[in-house]
């Protein structure tokens, strides 16, 4: 309790406040653009970040990642632009209350939804996050590796994109980690006698390059060209009737966001589609939705916020990053020392309390960016986006450069975001490898550290009762997958009767 | 994929699965067109021949026992995995629409990065400054299709405030001329 206490005391320093306003701002405003998403945009400013306060910096990146939940709204309810994959369902009806001159309402709606889910996730993050913390302090390498293990595969089985794909995506991402010295036998891999190639890749690099640097290159082809003429705002405040229309999916929407939240993978994604559902499904109307519905944009919105807070808790508890801007806070934290996991709650206090407790600061900067100034902001989506791709990428090679000062970085990085590239035109999403990377060095380790605990026996993981039971959730999912395809493409490949009547409709 | 299970109602199945395919045509809106078998095959052969050198090279460090696991056994186990998920890859993905095409516009790309090879070669001789300016004008004007005068405009803007910002306000050991 008094930890919580103080983390509002290390909130309240001028300097935290500023980074945390920073942060907002520059995720309001990524949000907003098209182009950059949350994890480029902390992946590029990561050689900055560096060179601050820890707390203040992960203040700041965490303000970026919550902060582009509530920009990428603006651009679905106004030009039918999702910023952000968890915000396309609020194109339906968003847009829809936009083409009827009621797209202040919608964006109001969201930003209060989207306040409130965020804080009833902060609210049971605050009182889940140490007890399960204090769960996993007894963790030891076996739990870990298979922890590790399930991170990967959910990410890559639950993400966007074909699975298999992300399979192998994330399984060059493990062997990239491999690259250098082997820290057990000392041994060289994959250095090909290169000096610089002996330290192993800098994940801060390679993050740089397939984030940052590839969607540079990718938006780069994309061509924008026209400026985008948003529809007109006015009259933000929701009405009464509104607010107490969509106060039972306001209420829905951060139950549903902050569970799924918590699942790696798309936690946001999904909790937005099942909040949008789950109203459609209960609501006496359902026929009102797509065509404007209050609830519509409500649910989704409170969902994703509400998820995008409890994402925090597997990176802050089990140092388990849940999505590639988690992956990217996981690196910072690294990166400046501070290695994530049960035992950050004992031994930084001051940051943990101060990043969570920062968020409600965050959100309430947010609801105030997003009601009062929203006109601001739509003002910016007038920027041209061809005006923002060399400063964007003068920040990624300039960053890259200050780490080490050293132009290999910079061309190594220059060379994964050509991957990154290549990556995105053939349909490889490169979230994946970047996680895996990320966690790559952990995973062998404690992979490596268990066979000793184990004496060579690789069946001790299933004998352990913690990483047992995380292996056996490994295994179904990573067979379900494969049991329902086979049992779709039956369906499909022949005229079986079938005795649920849904399934005839579900058939191309 | 799984959402069947989750979803026990037949009814609220439909919902969520009707979402879903409506979600994937708004996305696939804003795609360009989807590239031919070529886009499926080439990657994943490059992804296998990965698989392959790494298995090859990873062998050569020794793999030891899994009591005395070596260097090579790990990086041994993921370049069987690359190649397994490969394979399956080549056999299931063939038709997959996920891929997409390259255009004309795509040697935007080519010379973008180019540039920026070459902005971090000069970096170290030049300083920042020059060669941050021609690659924004390069950006701005080439690849971006800007006017002279925004060009001019935002370039030397945009150097400026880096200057400040990055050698007053953060103090980032850059090369500089000035």
């Amino acid at each position: 309790m008094e930890a919580f206490l103080d983390g509002f005391a290390v909130v309240s320093e001028p300097q935290n406040l500023l980074y945390c306003l920073i942060g907002v701002l520059i995720g309001m405003l990524i949000g907003v653009l098209p182009g950059l998403g949350p994890s480029a945009t902390m992946a590029i400013l990561l050689p900055i970040v560096i060179n601050v306060d820890p707390v203040a910096a992960i203040i700041m990146l965490a303000g970026i990642y919550y902060g582009a939940q509530y920009g990428g709204t603006i651009t679905s309810v106004l030009l039918r632009i999702p910023g952000e994959a968890s915000s396309v369902v609020t194109v339906f009806d968003g847009f829809a209350m936009a083409k009827q001159g009621k797209a202040g309402t919608a964006l109001g709606i969201a930003a209060i939804g989207s306040f409130v889910g965020a804080t009833i996730s902060i609210v049971a993050l605050s009182l889940t996050a140490p007890l399960v913390a204090g769960w996993a302090l007894d963790f030891g390498p076996p739990e870990y590796a298979t922890l590790a293990l399930l991170g990967v595969l959910l990410i890559a089985t639950i993400g966007s994109g074909h699975p298999v794909k992300a399979l192998i995506a994330a399984t060059i991402g493990l062997l990239l980690a491999t690259v250098g010295r082997d820290s057990f036998t000392n041994a060289q891999r994959f250095t090909f006698d290169s000096l610089q190639l002996a330290e192993g890749l800098d994940f801060v690099v390679v993050a740089m390059g397939l984030f940052g640097v590839g969607e540079i290159l990718y938006n780069l082809e994309e061509r924008y060209g026209k400026p985008h003429v948003p529809a007109a705002v006015s009259n933000i405040w929701p009405s009464r009737k509104d607010l107490k229309q969509s106060s039972g999916a306001i209420g829905r929407g951060s139950v549903i966001g902050f569970f799924l939240g918590v699942l790696p993978g798309g936690g946001a994604v999904m909790a937005s589609l099942a909040a949008y559902a789950t109203e459609k499904r209960i609501s006496k109307t359902p026929e009102r939705f797509g065509r404007g519905a209050v609830e519509g944009v409500a649910a989704p919105e409170t969902a994703n916020n509400a998820a995008a807070t409890s994402s925090f808790i597997p990176l802050l508890t089990l140092g388990i990053p849940a999505n590639a801007s988690m992956a990217m806070l996981f690196a910072a934290l690294l990166v400046l020392g501070v290695r994530p996991g049960p035992q950050l709650l004992e031994e930084r206090p001051d940051l943990f309390w101060g990043v969570v407790n920062s968020m409600y600061i965050g959100n309430l900067l947010l609801l105030i960016l997003s009601i009062p100034l929203v006109g601001v902001f739509v003002r910016i989506l007038r920027v041209r986006p061809a005006i923002l791709a060399p400063i964007t990428a003068l920040i990624t090679v300039l960053g890259a450069y200050s780490l080490n000062n050293s132009t290999f970085d910079v061309f190594v990085m220059i060379a994964f975001g050509i991957v990154g590239y290549l990556m995105k035109k053939t349909g490889f999403e490169p979230g994946p490898m970047v996680l895996a990377f990320v966690l790559g060095a952990i995973l062998e380790d404690s992979v490596r550290r268990s066979l000793l605990i184990f004496d060579g026996d690789p069946t001790g993981f299933a004998t352990r009762p913690i990483s047992g039971t995380i292996l056996a959730i490994f295994v179904l999912v990573a067979v379900l997958p494969i049991v329902a395809g086979v049992r779709r493409h039956r369906r499909t490949s022949g005229p079986t009767p079938d005795s649920e009547h849904d399934r005839e409709e579900s058939l191309p | 994929m799984s959402e069947r299970e989750k979803q026990p109602t037949p009814q609220g199945g439909d919902i969520l699965a009707e979402l879903e395919a409506e979600v994937a045509h708004e996305l696939e809106e804003h795609r360009p067109p989807a590239g031919g078998p070529a886009y499926q095959v080439v990657p994943t052969l490059v992804a296998l021949a990965i698989g392959v050198t790494g298995a090859v090279l990873s062998y050569g460090y020794g793999l030891g026992t899994g009591r005395r696991p070596g260097a090579g056994l790990w990086p041994f186990v993921i370049s069987v995995m690359i190649i397994a998920l490969s394979l399956i890859l080549l056999v299931v993905g063939r038709k997959l629409q996920d891929s997409e095409r390259f255009t004309r516009t795509s040697l935007l790309v080519l010379v973008g990065a180019a540039s920026l090879v070459a902005l971090a070669a000069m970096l170290p001789t030049l300083g920042f400054e020059v060669p941050a300016l021609l690659l924004c004008a390069l950006w701005l004007k080439v690849l971006g299709g800007e006017s002279w005068r925004s060009t001019v405009l935002v370039s030397v803007g945009t150097v400026a405030a880096f200057y400040l910002l990055f050698l007053y306000g953060l103090r980032l050991p850059l090369p500089h001329l000035f």
